[in-house]
């Protein structure tokens, strides 16, 4: 430690905190990627007893070890660029799409202090975020120079867009409740047990909330960016080995994220629902497991919905919802039921 | 170990800078249309990293958020869908030159009289203080525009509330021939609307059968 300290100088403090940064952030990510890479394997599992197949049990006791089987084939595959394609860019679009989807935990909270980086406008931030994503979606299917991929990434960029403003809207009621952009104070702001967290008093806004999730995340049954049998596979029908592995990491990890926010906010994060039982990591381990089986349960169950009603849903519907809601709020809380709102 | 004597703060200011300046650069010298673009994606988040600097970051974030996240998407939307012919676009260039450079120089000159040394220096602008870490700029921020700006404020939101019927008004042609459904009427169809259901006799073909032959048929299987 000493010889460093004296290799960088002034420098030292700095780039102290930021090897342990890195060090920190590793630790974040590795079991994101074991939870992306498990995800997958429930989804088929999930989806596979749903419709009374058994999904894979090969590799591994009880098909355990297929994520990594499927990591080691896509790793050995050749990504193929194709020659039409704008090279650069072509790279740049998985990059791009995963970077946010890591990016934005740098703010959540995973126990009363134990998070990365405790910011005030930490909401704004994971709003940021979430909002890049969508270049590498963009891009890609630019730089593909593919008509498929290129109508995928129009639909997908159109539909992330719009639900985006559904979602932002949503988590503005949360922030009047919360008074805070802080995911932290929102946390224990709903402290007192299960009648205290904000599904209740927001209970429109937690359904709106839900529903842009999964439509942000392109899964099922708002998956028309990808509708195979209309545009084959959306804006990553170029992509192959890796770089395709990459986006469809981006896909899960968002849908973690969606989950881990959705029950940040409405459902107390690491708080117990009652008071007997201590609150603890667990129980937000649970929450976000139980929302993504509803991701999976959403996919086996609803038919796709066409490209206009999806636009419907979210201009027409979601968005007034919100905004009447937020307006509700607003005015319950000048009234002698307000502490129902906070 | 110190490179030019900088503070590591400056260090990554200065990095920032020559990053921001590039890509601003390129905004304006690269020929493809979605390069200029990204580049000016680029540049926003080199500024809002600046803005982070000056400890401002719901500025920094909300320029990542709305120029980034909604602005330049809408934009490279636009851009990706045009077949733009680029010998086209530089047609008319030596032709233009004898105006355009005047005038751009102009604005050149006057920019510097205004936002030059003379008026922005180093001596003119007291360097920003170090907030506590307590400090929260987004409550600050609120706290002034729903206080001292009020009116201001409200008045943003008021034209810009204008702007946005403008432009959906300009845009707004009913199409005749569209095909569109109302989902509302759809859902309160009722089975009695559609579906009528007739009551008859069921009608069956008589055939003739012959006797004789099943009457053998049947003896054959007594046997």
């Amino acid at each position: 430690m000493e010889w460093l300290s004296n290799l960088f100088g002034s420098y030292w403090p700095a780039v102290e905190i930021t090897g342990w940064t890195l060090i920190k952030i590793v630790a974040i990510v590795v079991p994101l990627m074991g939870a992306v890479a498990y995800l997958t394997l429930a989804e088929r599992k999930v989806i596979g007893y749903m419709q009374v197949r058994i999904g894979p049990n090969r590799v591994g006791y009880f098909g355990l070890l297929q994520p990594l089987a499927d990591g080691i084939k896509l790793l050995f595959k050749e990504v193929i660029l194709p020659t039409a394609s704008n090279k650069t860019l072509f790279l740049l679009g998985p990059v791009l799409a995963i970077a946010p989807a890591f990016a934005a935990w740098a703010v959540v909270p995973f126990d009363m202090n134990l998070v990365l980086a405790d910011i005030d406008a930490g909401l704004l931030y994971i709003l940021a975020m979430t909002s890049v994503a969508v270049y590498g979606v963009i891009i890609a299917g630019w730089a593909s120079n593919s008509k498929y991929a290129f109508l995928g990434s129009l639909r997908s960029a159109a539909q992330i867009v719009s639900y985006e403003i559904a979602m932002g809207f949503a988590l503005v009621g949360v922030l009047m409740c919360a008074n805070s952009l802080n995911l932290g104070k929102i946390v224990m702001g709903q402290s007192g047990g299960l009648l205290h967290w904000y599904f209740l008093p927001l209970f429109p806004l937690f359904i709106v909330y839900f529903i842009s999730a999964v439509a942000e995340t392109n899964r099922a049954p708002f998956d028309v960016a990808e509708g195979e049998s209309e545009i084959v596979a959306g804006f990553h029908v170029e992509y192959s080995g890796m770089a395709f592995a990459v986006f469809f990491l981006a896909e899960y990890a968002n849908m973690i994220l969606v989950s881990m926010l959705a029950a940040l906010m409405f459902l107390g994060g690491w708080l117990s629902p009652v008071s007997f039982i201590p609150d603890s990591f667990l129980w937000l381990l649970a929450k976000v497991g139980f929302l993504l089986f509803l991701f999976l349960w959403f996919r086996a169950t609803f038919p796709r919905y066409r490209y206009d009603q999806i636009m419907r849903l979210g201009w027409k519907v979601f968005i007034p919802i919100t905004i009447v809601w937020i307006v509700f709020i607003g005015g319950m809380m000048q009234t002698p039921w307000a502490h129902l709102f906070h | 170990m110190t490179f030019f004597g900088l503070h590591f703060q400056d260090l990554v200011f200065y990095t920032l800078a020559v990053i921001l300046l590039m890509a601003g650069l390129r905004v304006i010298t690269t020929r493809n249309p979605v390069y200029a673009a990204l580049y000016l994606v680029l540049a926003f988040f080199t500024a809002a990293g600046i803005w982070l600097l000056l400890e401002a970051e719901f500025l920094a974030i909300t320029l990542v958020l709305v120029y980034v996240g909604a602005v330049m998407v809408l934009f490279l939307f636009v851009v990706m869908m045009l077949d733009i012919n680029l010998d086209r676009l530089r047609e008319g260039f030596w032709k233009a030159l004898p105006i355009a450079l005047p005038v751009g120089g102009l604005m050149a000159v006057e920019m510097v009289m205004i936002v030059g040394v003379r008026n922005f220096g180093v001596d003119k602008v007291a360097a920003p203080a170090a907030h506590p870490a307590g400090y929260s700029n987004t409550a600050e921020l609120g706290r002034v525009l729903y206080t001292d700006y009020l009116l201001a404020f409200e008045l943003a939101s008021v034209v810009l509330l204008v702007a946005i019927v403008a432009a959906i008004a300009l845009t707004l042609r009913e199409r005749r021939e569209s095909k569109s459904m109302d989902p509302a009427k759809q859902v309160l169809v009722k089975k009695a609307d559609r579906l009528r259901i007739v009551k008859m006799q069921a009608e069956v073909e008589k055939t003739e059968v012959p006797d004789a032959e099943v009457a053998t048929d049947a003896s054959k299987e007594s046997k």
